[in-house]
């Protein structure tokens, strides 16, 4: 099972490639939209990125609650394990 | 039963022998749009790529744009009018049931006894009116065809709703096709998704809205959109690079539905095309005009010199059905 930083850094390369911020900015207390400039769009294709990468399924109305880098690693960390 | 059927044999091959597009002279800038909805233009900007868009006015009916467009297009492959044989005009906005606007269209180019009808295939319709078009040549039902894309979105299009009014707009483009001695039109790749016919789609019916003062405009959820089209769309792009044998390194052009520049960039990230493609942006300064987007925008790049005379062009359109068509077409 990945471990909560391995899944941190695979997010954080996956944000780096869609939104272009720097792979040590995306730590856990970072929120998505008001510190990382990952807007709406920009969160729907590191949904789908992540769908892939992690073989996770992020329902829609899960999105919304994934506020910060921290509540997606938690989400897909629950995920892979449930 | 002593009766035969004879059959007829059309080209081997088909291409797009010519092509052209009509601007409505009226530009509208965001700030225009900001009248009338609570946004900003950075917002508009940085979530569509659009800064303005032009909206036809009162003379520049779905008629008189397709007229002009056709007439390029015809001027541009040096083919006798008389010559064609079918006139297919994509549109949602021709606002009358029948008959369709592709018979007047026909008369007014000079080709007044040629097959004529429209089709409704929303942002993909001009893709299906060239996929048709290659068939009818390629089958024999006629000899050269007339494809054009059309839309007064902004006759559809509520103005005050934040989802949509900064996105539509107004144009029209058009393309000749016609045999060739080498395949200049790829397979089609095409398909549908009626589950989520109700993502983008006219309010009302005619009937609902009769009698009522609410006109049925355009609504659309953009979101689950989005992910559509950044997604399954590039699949199907690559499928259509796939059966026409293109290489992404053989490509020359990049032409997506201009639906968003959001989209197109996450269909090229998806896609992986190399440095050397060169994507069609037009949406800038076009906005989506749905049918006659993918004809504008190759024009563009035409126009600029971005798109040479036998460069390979993807191209793919997407939208309300939800359907879809792409191919790999050679610039005339
Ligand atoms: C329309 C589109 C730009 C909306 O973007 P989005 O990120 O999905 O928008 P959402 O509805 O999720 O809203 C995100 C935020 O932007 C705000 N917003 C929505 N429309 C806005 C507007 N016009 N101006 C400013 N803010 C707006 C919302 O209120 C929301 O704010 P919140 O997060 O503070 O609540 C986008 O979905 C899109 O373009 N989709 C594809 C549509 C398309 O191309 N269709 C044609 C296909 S043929």
């Amino acid at each position: 099972m990945a471990s909560t930083e391995e899944i941190r850094s695979n997010l954080a390369e996956i944000v780096n490639e869609i939104a272009g911020i720097p792979v040590e900015d995306v730590q856990l207390d970072k929120s998505f939209t008001d510190d990382l400039d990952v807007d709406s769009l920009s969160m729907v294709e590191v949904v789908v990125a992540a769908e892939e990468k992690f073989s996770v399924k992020i329902p829609d109305d899960e999105v919304k609650n994934l506020k910060t880098v921290g509540d997606a690693v938690a989400f897909i960390e629950r995920a892979q394990n449930g | 039963m002593t009766g035969t059927i004879a059959s007829v044999q059309g080209a081997a091959h088909t291409a797009v022998l010519g092509l052209g597009s009509y601007r409505p002279r009226r530009v509208v800038p965001n700030s225009v749009i900001l009248e009338q909805i609570d946004s900003s233009d950075e917002w508009i900007r940085t979530r569509s790529g659009i800064r303005e868009r032009r909206w036809a006015e009162p003379d520049e009916t779905v008629l008189m744009m397709s007229v002009e467009a056709a007439k390029q297009a015809l001027r541009d492959s040096g083919i006798d009018p008389a010559q064609i044989g079918c006139v297919v005009v994509a549109t949602v906005t021709h606002l009358y049931q029948t008959p369709a606007i592709a018979t007047r269209i026909a008369v007014e180019v000079g080709a007044p006894t040629a097959a004529a009808f429209d089709i409704s295939a929303a942002c993909a319709g001009f893709c299906y009116g060239v996929a048709m078009a290659s068939d009818m040549v390629r089958g024999g039902s006629a000899k050269y065809v007339l494809a054009i894309g059309v839309e007064r979105l902004s006759d559809i299009t509520d103005r005050t709703d934040r989802g949509t009014a900064f996105i539509f707009a107004d144009g029209a483009g058009a393309a000749v096709v016609g045999p060739s001695d080498e395949p200049g039109i790829g397979p089609v790749v095409w398909g549908s998704d009626g589950t989520q016919h109700a993502l983008i789609s006219q309010k009302e019916s005619w009937q609902e809205a009769a009698g009522s003062f609410n006109w049925p405009h355009l609504t659309m959820d953009g979101n689950p959109v989005f992910r559509w089209a950044s997604y399954e769309m590039a699949k199907a792009a690559q499928q259509a690079l796939d059966v026409a044998g293109v290489s992404a390194e053989d490509l020359d052009l990049f032409v997506p539905h201009q639906a968003n520049m959001r989209i197109t960039d996450a269909m090229r990230r998806a896609l992986k095309l190399p440095e050397h493609v060169k994507v069609a942006r037009d949406i800038e300064r076009q906005g989506n005009t749905s049918a006659a987007s993918i004809p504008l925008a190759i024009e563009a790049m035409r126009e600029s010199g971005e798109a040479k005379s036998g460069d390979l062009a993807l191209i793919i359109g997407f939208g309300a059905g939800l359907v879809y068509a792409g191919q790999v077409i050679r610039i005339p």
